[in-house]
């Protein structure tokens, strides 16, 4: 689905929503109920820098001043983090954390947070968007990765045909969406051929209210240790507590 | 350095924090004694994915968690071995740190004092999806916790730095310390050469790859809180002063983030090297800054405006 599709199939009654010159997505969306859906995003596999950063952080912030409790719509198609030594000198890191943080805070402040990867999605620049977001869903097409088959064949020193053969049996490190499904980060896939409002509205009924990808992870048999080891590690936090405090 | 030297008890004060391993930097960092670890390698929890690669396991996975006394403070802290596949986050390393966090978040009656020993090159990319939702899962329990009041406390100084989503997760905490060697940031600079060409970063030039991510440029523009001496004592010292009047994480505190980082790139966006930025900020002698003793850069950072902030 283009952008313009998927935008006239999720608001119906009408938006304001623009893709600006620098390639980042931002205006309100209508309910079929007549409240606001405020939409951040990046489109058109743009990577995403410290000036992208800023106008999204900032409309966020003013979404959650603005006080009610208007959900966010985060649309992700982004190649990854911009690579330049200039945003790296700048603190990047700091940048990409901040509009995470702003997300977070906004869910926490009555926003509820849907992230919708209909593109690319890598990298800091998808930890930074979509996978700071309550619940994220997919659209078929998305192509959510941390790298490449090739740059991951170069860094790990294995012939790409045999990370290719791999890739069939565990989805633990292949790009693509039905890895990421499998893993637990992609809550749900989309049906492009139905509405996508009625979609939308049915993904804020399920958002859950804490952290679910790694018990959904292990449910779906991608990511089978991460839910438990994390159990495990805050039963002996806890469980030690009287014997250490003596 | 050698082992004999580093781990003797005189000398563990000023033994390298750049040149230990984890477990020493604990060793370093906490009061003799005082460490519990929560699942220890005794208990193997390993990857169960690293088999496929042909890849040796460890058995704490290159993420040690536990709590311990700082200074007689009680504390939780988890550190990263940059040594063990360059320290990164994977599916059980992640799930460790997770829990922690997670712990702290939930149970007021554990330490809510949290240091994390970053030494990360980032996601491990044999667990590539793992490892970038620990990260998603880490950053949110991280914000979690410091909305329940706990005090998360990065500090940078290993072999490895703190890249990609460790660089992000440096972040999100409520305080940086950072050291001269200590390297931060989102894509190292062998990825950026790769990606875009010796011209827009050649890191071979070891000079300018410190002068992009290296501890003093992070300190001066106010991407760390404090600079530590690359010693135990140094970075317990630091972590010790950053323990109370973090800033409680929430619209105010995000709100001057933005407003910290707009500046930032309105006053230092056109700059093309650190001496540039160091120009800019009005630092007399802006090449002097890389060669200058640690007790000498430490005065200098004292007196630039607006390193010092609650805007994290």
């Amino acid at each position: 689905m283009t952008l313009d599709e998927i935008l006239a199939s999720l608001f119906p009654a009408g938006h304001d929503i623009a893709v600006r010159p620098d390639r980042l997505i931002l205006g309100t969306g209508r309910r079929r109920n007549g409240g606001a859906i405020e939409v951040i995003g990046i489109a058109d596999g743009e990577p995403l820098g410290i000036a992208g950063v800023l106008p999204l952080a900032e409309r966020v912030l003013q979404v959650i001043a603005a006080g009610g409790n208007a959900p966010i719509l985060v649309m992700v198609d982004t190649r990854g983090q911009r690579m330049a030594r200039r945003d790296e000198m700048l603190g990047l890191n700091e940048y990409l954390a901040h509009l995470a943080k702003c997300l977070l805070l906004a869910s926490r402040a009555g926003h509820r947070t849907v992230g919708l990867n209909y593109g690319k999605a890598a990298a800091g620049a998808f930890l930074a968007t979509a996978l700071a977001t309550d619940i994220l869903v997919a659209l078929p097409g998305a192509a959510p990765a941390v790298m490449d088959l090739p740059s991951i064949a170069r860094v790990t020193k294995l012939p790409e045909d045999r990370l290719k053969a791999l890739a069939q049996t565990t989805p633990v490190f292949a790009p693509g969406l039905a890895s990421m499904t499998e893993v637990g980060a992609v809550a749900a896939l989309w049906d492009p051929l139905q509405p996508l409002d009625a979609q939308f509205e049915a993904t804020l009924g399920k958002i859950p209210d804490h952290d679910v990808r790694d018990a959904l992870g292990a449910a779906r048999g991608g990511r089978r240790m991460a839910s438990e080891v994390a159990q495990r590690v805050a039963a002996e936090a806890t469980g030690d507590r009287h014997e250490a405090a003596s | 350095m050698s082992d004999t030297a580093m781990r003797g008890t005189a000398s563990l004060d000023t033994a390298s924090w750049f040149l230990a391993s984890a477990r020493e930097r604990l060793a370093g960092l906490l009061d003799p004694g005082s460490f519990v670890e929560y699942l220890p390698p005794a208990e193997r929890v390993q990857s169960p994915h690293l088999a496929l690669f042909d890849l040796p396991t460890a058995f704490d996975d290159g993420m040690i968690v536990g709590r311990g006394r700082l200074d007689g403070r009680d504390v939780l802290v988890a550190a990263q071995e940059g040594q063990f596949m360059g320290g990164t986050f994977a599916e059980v390393s992640g799930a460790k740190l997770v829990g922690l966090l997670r712990a702290a978040r939930t149970h007021a009656d554990l330490p809510q004092k949290l240091l994390l020993l970053l030494d990360s090159g980032g996601v491990r990319l044999q667990e590539a999806n793992a490892g970038e939702l620990a990260v998603a899962e880490v950053m949110r329990a991280i914000v979690e916790a410091r909305s329940a009041g706990v005090t998360v406390i990065a500090l940078v100084g290993g072999r490895a730095g703190a890249f990609g989503g460790a660089g992000l997760t440096a972040a999100t905490c409520s305080r940086i310390v950072i050291s001269e060697q200590g390297r931060l940031g989102v894509t190292g600079p062998e990825v950026i050469e790769t990606n875009q060409g010796v011209e827009e970063f050649d890191s071979q030039d070891k000079a300018l790859v410190w002068s992009v991510t290296g501890g003093r440029t992070r300190r001066l523009i106010g991407g760390a809180d404090a600079y530590a001496q690359d010693t135990m004592i140094g970075f317990r010292d630091a972590a010790r002063a950053l323990l109370d009047g973090a800033p409680a994480f929430g619209f105010r505190t995000l709100r001057a983030e933005q407003d910290r980082l707009a500046a930032r790139q309105a006053q230092l966006g056109d700059c093309a090297t650190s001496v540039a930025m160091w120009t800019v900020l009005g630092i007399a002698d802006p090449a002097a800054v890389r060669d200058m003793d640690d007790a000498d850069f430490a005065a200098l950072a004292a007196g630039v405006k607006g390193i010092d902030h609650d805007a994290r």
